[in-house]
């Protein structure tokens, strides 16, 4: 272990410089996001993932988040076990049928502020599983949303910049506040 | 099994299996074959008017079909209950009843869908007084229950557990599943190959490569085409570095959920390395869609074959560190050892593949067993090991880590040339069956292709079916903080068992 220890400092860090936040998911967040986020917030936000139906696949890439490369912690951004610890919701499938009830309560439990961001094509419009009997739809036909990222599955230098957007989001809007 | 074959009416064009029809008499003779361990069961599935099996005997599969005009059939999950969630499932899709089975409760269906039945011949609407789900009961002093789920504390997938406790020992793991059912069956039918590929690609994202191979495969098999050499080949590298990067990625979170967070770290890095070079190869990090009926979407370019070369280079470099790290931290160990124990016995009568199985002494794996191309032009070692613990799982996935790392190293070192794709001729109505090793097992597909060449019925099976049940045997008698050791070590799929 002494010597991982050791190559850990001779290396150098893996982790790699910040992407720059996506336009088009700055505009679509001015629609909704508070003035007083800052000030209650700071710039940090609890992260809760919710697989409310997804093949797995948007998870594995969220799942990367944490690793050395992309380090999202740095940002003040970091996963929390439960909703009433969450800033955020981070919801990634088709809503299936047999997911709704607990998605709702989800939501429910999570307390105000509150932001959701739905993860992949299928989190925006259900994908290539829209039509299904068991299927709701996307994310936005049980609980309101406020940014999707889309892909199948996102990359995850695609999260981090719609959650930096979402993040430097609630710093501007701090500013014109002040 | 090949005299039970005969006793049927071969079905023609099935390949490259032969599927028979039978009567009531020879399906009891299957069950009971099941029963008594001279067969394994391989996949149990339904089309609106009658019930299918495939079983195994010795590396050779036959598909066992019965008639069921009136709606029911003879329960296989009575004798051999490998079939009882099969059977449940495939009550909730098509209504057909299993005629004697001990267990009738709902499976995938929660009573959400707005239809019942929803593949049978007729769909009704559903029931509108429905009772609520029933656990089974549990009886005995100072115990109490821990439910769990679907939601759960880490970003994995949905499901309940239901917990009954003595003190901090499982009496009873009691699992529920289906939240992410997404009728992904219905959805193939009548959808053309390229559009049913892309759905059995997003059956399990972690398995898009072995659930889109195990398709394709069928297709090839059905329609009889030919893939090309080098196809094959360019297939069997993604199909490794799947296994690859899951596996990293498994042995750092089962040491991670022992709180030896920094395999954690570690095993994340090798995990994010894996993907990045898949990226540089394929141009998708998991490799969604690469695989196609006829072969694969894109050939491996000299780049891509640079950066699998500094991938292996990587790996032999630094992966040694991590076994050792494993090995010496008795810490480690005192958690992995002997927890979670599935019996050999037990993984034999459920025919339970991958990892799961080959912890618990149970040899087989499709790329030996099968031997589909290239795999039998390569050197490899199908690692086993006997004490079936926590400890022998991660065992397993060092020394598959290590075969991948070979494998690959012979693939892209042998490489043929040519093209990378075939066409798929057309067949007319035809069926075909593949089974593929994924990272967690094996994956079996069955399907009928239309006149038109669109999907008449398609049947994916993912090895977690026969992997979740033992996992509530594992945990018996363990604490209940060990769970998420014994869970992350089995690591089923939910949406590929759910569908």
């Amino acid at each position: 272990m002494r010597k991982l220890m050791l190559e850990g400092i001779i290396r150098g860090v893996l982790t790699e410089s910040a992407p720059s936040p996506d336009a088009a998911a700055i505009k679509e967040l001015g629609v909704s996001l508070a003035r007083t986020t800052r000030r209650r917030l700071g710039r940090s936000l609890s992260i809760r993932e919710v697989d409310a139906g997804s093949c797995n696949g948007c998870e594995l890439e969220i799942h990367a988040l944490n690793n050395a490369f992309y380090d999202i912690e740095r940002f003040g951004l970091r996963f929390v076990a439960s909703p009433r610890h969450a800033d955020v919701l981070l919801v990634t499938g088709p809503v299936t049928a047999n997911m709704r009830v607990a998605l709702e309560r989800t939501y429910r439990a999570t307390p105000d502020p509150k932001w959701v961001v739905a993860v992949g094509d299928c989190g925006f419009d259900g994908g290539c599983f829209a039509g299904s009997y068991a299927c709701v739809g996307g994310v936005s036909a049980v609980i309101p949303v406020d940014l999707h990222i889309k892909g199948c599955p996102p990359r995850p230098v695609d999260l981090l910049k719609g959650l930096i957007a979402l993040v430097d989001h609630l710093d501007d809007s701090l500013l014109k506040r002040v | 099994m090949l005299d039970l074959v005969r006793t049927g009416r071969q079905v023609e064009a099935h390949a490259p299996w032969p599927r028979v029809v039978v009567d009531h008499e020879v399906w009891r003779t299957m069950t009971t074959e099941l029963a008594l361990g001279r067969l394994t069961l391989v996949s149990l599935w339904a089309e609106s008017d009658r019930i299918h099996a495939a079983v195994s005997a010795n590396g050779s599969i036959g598909v066992f079909s019965l008639d069921c005009p009136e709606g029911e059939y003879p329960s296989v999950g009575a004798t051999h209950p490998a079939a009882i969630r099969f059977e449940r499932a495939v009550h909730d899709i098509f209504g057909l009843v299993a005629l004697g089975a001990l267990d009738t409760r709902p499976w995938l269906d929660h009573g959400r869908w707005g239809v019942k039945h929803p593949m049978a011949a007729t769909v009704q609407a559903p029931d509108l007084a429905r009772p609520a789900y029933a656990f089974l009961p549990v009886e005995g002093e100072s115990l109490h229950v821990i439910p769990v789920g679907p939601v759960h504390a880490g970003i994995i997938e949905p499901g309940h557990f239901r917990f009954t406790v003595n003190g901090e020992a499982v009496v009873r793991l009691e699992e529920r599943l289906g939240y992410v059912h997404k009728g992904i069956e219905s959805l193939m039918q009548g959808q053309t190959i390229e559009r049913a590929s892309r759905l059995a690609g997003r059956t399990s994202g972690d398995s898009t490569v072995a659930c889109a191979l195990a398709f394709s495969r069928a297709v090839e098999a059905a329609t009889g085409a030919t893939v090309p050499a080098r196809a094959h080949y360019v297939r069997a590298i993604m199909a490794e570095l799947e296994r690859l990067a899951n596996h990293c990625g498994d042995i750092g979170a089962i040491c991670n959920d022992a709180t030896f967070t920094i395999m954690h770290a570690h095993c994340g890095i090798l995990r994010e390395e894996v993907l990045r070079a898949a990226d540089t190869c394929f141009g998708h990090r998991l490799m969604m869609d690469k695989i196609i009926s006829g072969g694969v979407a894109i050939d491996v370019s000299a780049d891509g074959i640079a950066a699998l070369r500094a991938l292996l280079d990587n790996f032999r470099r630094r992966f040694p560190h991590l076994i050792a790290l494993y090995d010496d931290t008795a810490s480690l160990q005192n958690r992995t050892v002997t927890t979670g124990v599935v019996a050999k016995d037990l993984v034999a009568q459920f025919g339970c593949g991958g990892i799961v199985g080959r912890a618990s002494g149970r040899a087989f794996d499709a790329r030996k067993a099968i031997a589909y191309p290239p795999y039998a032009d390569l050197t490899f070692d199908v690692p086993v090991f006997s004490e079936g613990d926590v400890n022998a799982r991660v065992w397993v996935r060092i020394r598959e880590v290590q075969q991948s790392l070979s494998l690959i190293a012979q693939l892209i070192e042998r490489l043929p040339p040519g093209p990378v794709a075939a066409e798929i001729p057309a067949a007319g109505e035809c069926e075909g069956a593949a089974l593929v090793e994924g990272f967690r097992g094996d994956v079996f597909a069955w399907l009928r292709l239309a006149g038109d060449g669109t999907v008449a019925r398609c049947h994916l099976r993912d090895p977690s079916w026969f992997q979740w049940p033992l996992l509530e045997a594992a945990i018996e008698g363990n604490i209940v903080a060990d769970f998420p050791l014994c869970n992350k070590s089995f690591n089923c799929s939910y949406s590929g068992h759910d569908l």
